[in-house]
């Protein structure tokens, strides 16, 4: 009864999705009030439905359904409540649930905050968010119904893939989806802007803070990805290039574009173009990663199902949406007139280098993420692309637009004066140079990577120092600043956080591979390792090989880790489980191989020294908390009333 | 005409993505398959003095297993083959592929070894003759030395029941 209910729910939130895109669309365009007021009550309504079908589907998984089809595939009765519940979205048809459900969500926030924006603009970005919205619950209900049954009954569930069942992978996609689905919101005023003509400054503004914080939830569930990726797969990295992280890490390189270009049309008119078209690759590629991910025409190490029925359904939704949109941008691009003049040298100039480099960045990764799928199409052979093309190519494409992040903020809109700036970061310049070079010495000897990684970690965090202490000179006490220009340096200090942390782990981090019997012993770091053998462990829905590994230094037991090999009960997936010791300077990581003899006394271990790893995940917190302070700064909130009288009365005169 | 630009590069951007949801990444279409398995003689690693050839295993069903130590996705698979081993269906020979910083026998050594034998392929060129894309891949070799299956990317238990099972067990292995 309750699927059935969830698929009712799901059936009539499409129709109130076609409703919320198709009247409100009308409506703007005729200019008509009565057409265009549906658009908040219809969008509400829709949300209410597509939370009612989740909330179904949810409610399968937690009483163990298993005639629900999506849940006998992927829950099981022995597996813990709390991922019973994560289960939902753990599934193909329940993650795109979770995307409609995010969208929903997204425009119902558009719908609530949106009180003093022209009706017409209003009407307008709910409607393409609606169309969107019927795009996906169409692919829903036609593909990948989550609330298909199972005649009969399974008498139990074929359990959650093993490597989900963690609590990084609980928050990790609803963050990571409402990232991606905020971009659509971008994405909705900017088409509305480029139906309407009315791509100025006031559209700029009212896209930024939407975009801050869509762009703030990726930051975070890409990171909280990484941050699963080091502690799941027991390997110790954190990024692999793989093309599921690359088809969330490519919308954040043109979402951090947009940022930064939304800035300068707000502030001089100036990149209207670039900005609209930055506004739809974000979301582009947000819908391209969704089809890379879902279709199969990529294989990966994060393997999802994948049905060739539902890439052909995405993409030609990608066709629709994205080369209408693009369609929609040729046609009306001659309208649209250039802002203010710049110099070379000056912060537009700064911020349009940064936004070429960030572009260049994603197209490497997309290149490299489609190279082996370009190949096969024109014949040429199965390749694939790892993450030594990745790092050779990325690295030395960012490092130029790190360096600019450090004299962007300082640099004068319009005109700056080289001479003038080499004056005010003269300093900075020099420790960061003589820092870069001094460290790695002091650590291991020469190593360039490090050189470079310390240099733009000191120059961004220097430079951000001298941005306070010039923003104070005149009086202004710190709190007094306003949270777009404190958002802005906490973002940026974050990023040189982040990128100390990599530097350091990247170039100092030790592992070792041992062979362990009980009571041997291993040092690395510092660190003396004894392997006091393992114990049966049975868990929830599996068993462990629990491991006992001390951990001492100088003679003196500092602690026990506890690292696991667990097969799990109904797929007999092996999944590693590794135990961790967290410090602010460093992680100590152990994680248990294979049983080398028949009694399981004898064991592969392998331990590693992570310093710093955890000054990546804080930089990239920073970051988060960045975005959501900028898109908190009240002159959104307060200037958007002043605005609102003008661009009114533009409507009325266009 | 700079305007149509962003078109020009989606629309054809999207029809490789059309080509490509008909092309399976996982499914390469192999042209040894009913063919004899190309014989090779290669020195066994871990027994400098042994050496191993296909012909050793005729009147065996046996699986021949690509990997290399620098391989992810084989370190992925390296648990499940262990269990393989320690059930023994069918002996697993690993063609230890490209090994060029010579780490085979220390990784094996400490994680445990799965294979029956494990033949160096330093230059890569058995690998060539097989027809060998990447790694790891498994062909499946039957009695009479001509390959029957080969299954690209690392096996999972899951892989295992719908792929191999069928087939070892249509083989009489």
């Amino acid at each position: 009864m309750i699927p059935e209910l969830g698929h009712f729910a799901l059936i009539i939130a499409l129709l109130l999705a076609l409703t919320q895109a198709i009247l409100p669309l009308v409506g703007a365009q005729r200019g008509n009030l009565t057409l265009m007021a549906v658009a908040r009550p219809a969008a509400q309504g829709q949300f209410v439905f597509v939370a009612l079908a989740f909330g179904c589907l949810a409610w399968s998984f937690l009483t163990n359904d298993f005639s629900v089809d999506n849940v006998a595939r992927n829950s099981f009765s022995q597996l813990p409540e709390v991922y019973r519940f994560t289960a939902t979205w753990g599934s193909h048809e329940g993650s795109m649930l979770l995307w409609v459900l995010m969208l929903a969500f997204w425009t119902t926030a558009v719908s609530v905050f949106s009180r003093h924006l022209p009706d017409d603009m209003v009407a307008r970005v709910i409607g393409v968010m609606g169309l969107v919205s019927v795009g996906f619950i169409a692919f829903l209900i036609t593909t990948s119904n989550p609330f298909e049954r199972l005649i009969p009954a399974a008498p139990d569930g074929r359990d959650m893939n093993p490597l989900l069942q963690d609590w990084g992978m609980i928050i990790h996609p609803p963050m990571l989806y409402m990232g991606y689905v905020g971009f659509a919101v971008a994405f909705a005023f900017a088409i509305a802007a480029l139906i309407s003509g009315r791509l100025d400054a006031a559209w700029a503004r009212w896209s930024r803070p939407w975009t801050t914080v869509a762009w703030a939830f990726l930051t975070l569930g890409i990171v909280l990805g990484a941050w699963w990726a080091y502690r799941e797969l027991g390997w110790g990295g954190w990024w692999f290039w793989d093309p599921t992280e690359n088809a969330s890490f490519m919308p954040w390189l043109a979402g951090t574009a947009l940022i930064h270009s939304l800035a300068v049309t707000e502030k001089r008119g100036a990149f209207k173009a670039w900005t609209v078209l930055l506004a739809l690759t974000a979301f582009s590629l947000s819908l391209l990663g969704t089809f890379l991910v879902r279709s199969g025409v990529l294989s990966s190490v994060h393997a999802f199902a994948t049905d060739p029925a539902r890439g052909a359904f995405i993409l030609g939704f990608l066709g629709v949406v994205i080369g209408g949109s693009l369609v929609l941008f040729a046609w009306r691009a001659p309208r649209m007139l250039t802002g203010g003049a710049f110099n070379w040298f000056s912060r537009e100039a700064m911020l349009l280098a940064n936004n070429v480099i960030l572009l260049a960045a994603m197209g490497s990764v997309l290149l490299g993420t489609l190279y082996p799928l370009l190949m096969d199409a024109l014949g040429m052979g199965k390749i694939s692309v790892g993450p030594p093309y990745f790092n050779a190519v990325f690295v030395p494409l960012m490092a130029p637009a790190l360096f600019l992040l450090g004299i962007g903020p300082l640099a004068r809109w319009k005109d700056a004066s080289l001479p003038d700036m080499v004056t005010r970061l003269k300093w900075a310049l020099g420790i960061a140079v003589v820092t870069g070079f001094a460290l790695p010495m002091t650590l291991k000897g020469f190593n360039p990577w490090a050189t470079l990684g310390f240099f733009l970690s000191v120059w961004i965090i220097l430079t951000a120092l001298i941005g306070f202490r010039e923003r104070m000179k005149n009086g202004t006490r710190l709190s007094a600043l306003p949270r777009a220009f404190w958002g802005m340096q906490l973002a940026h200090l974050g990023l040189a956080w982040g990128i100390a942390g990599i530097t350091l782990v990247a170039n100092y981090q030790q592992e070792r591979d041992v062979k362990m019997n009980v009571g041997d012993h291993t040092t690395l770091a510092g660190y003396t390792f004894t392997f006091k053998g393992t114990t049966e462990q049975p868990g929830p829905n599996y068993r462990a090989a629990r491991g006992t590994v001390e951990v001492s230094r100088d003679g003196k037991l500092l602690y026990l880790l506890h690292p696991e090999k667990r097969i799990y009960n109904a797929s007999g997936m092996p999944m590693t489980e590794a135990a961790i010791r967290y410090s602010f300077a460093s992680d100590v990581y152990v994680a248990l191989g294979e049983p080398l003899d028949d009694e399981a006394r004898s064991w592969a271990v392998r331990v590693f020294h992570k310093p710093y790893i955890n000054w990546l995940w804080f930089g990239a917190v920073l970051m988060v908390i960045g975005g959501f302070l900028a898109a908190s700064d009240r002159r959104y909130r307060i200037a958007v009333k002043q605005l609102t009288a003008p661009a009114g009365a533009a409507a009325q005169g266009a | 005409m700079k305007r149509w630009i962003p078109l020009v590069i989606f629309v054809i951007l999207a029809g490789f993505l059309a080509k490509g949801l008909f092309l399976n990444p996982r499914e390469v279409p192999s042209p040894f398959i009913g063919k004899p398995a190309p014989a090779f003689t290669l020195p066994v690693v871990g027994a400098a003095d042994k050496t191993f050839s296909p012909g050793d295993m005729k009147g065996k069903v046996w699986l021949l297993n690509v990997w290399a130590p620098w391989c992810v996705s084989c370190r992925q698979e390296h648990p499940v083959l262990m269990g393989l081993a320690k059930s023994q269906p069918v002996p697993i020979v690993g063609l230890n592929w490209k090994d060029r910083d010579r780490e085979a026998e220390r990784l094996l050594d400490q994680h445990g070894s799965p294979y029956l034998a494990v033949p160096d392929d330093l230059t890569g060129k058995t690998g060539i003759d097989y027809g060998v894309t990447g790694t790891p891949e498994t062909y499946v070799i039957d009695k009479a030395g001509i390959i029957r299956m080969k299954h690209v990317g690392p096996i999972s238990p899951d892989v295992w029941k719908a792929k191999f099972e069928p087939k070892l067990k249509e083989l009489g292995a």
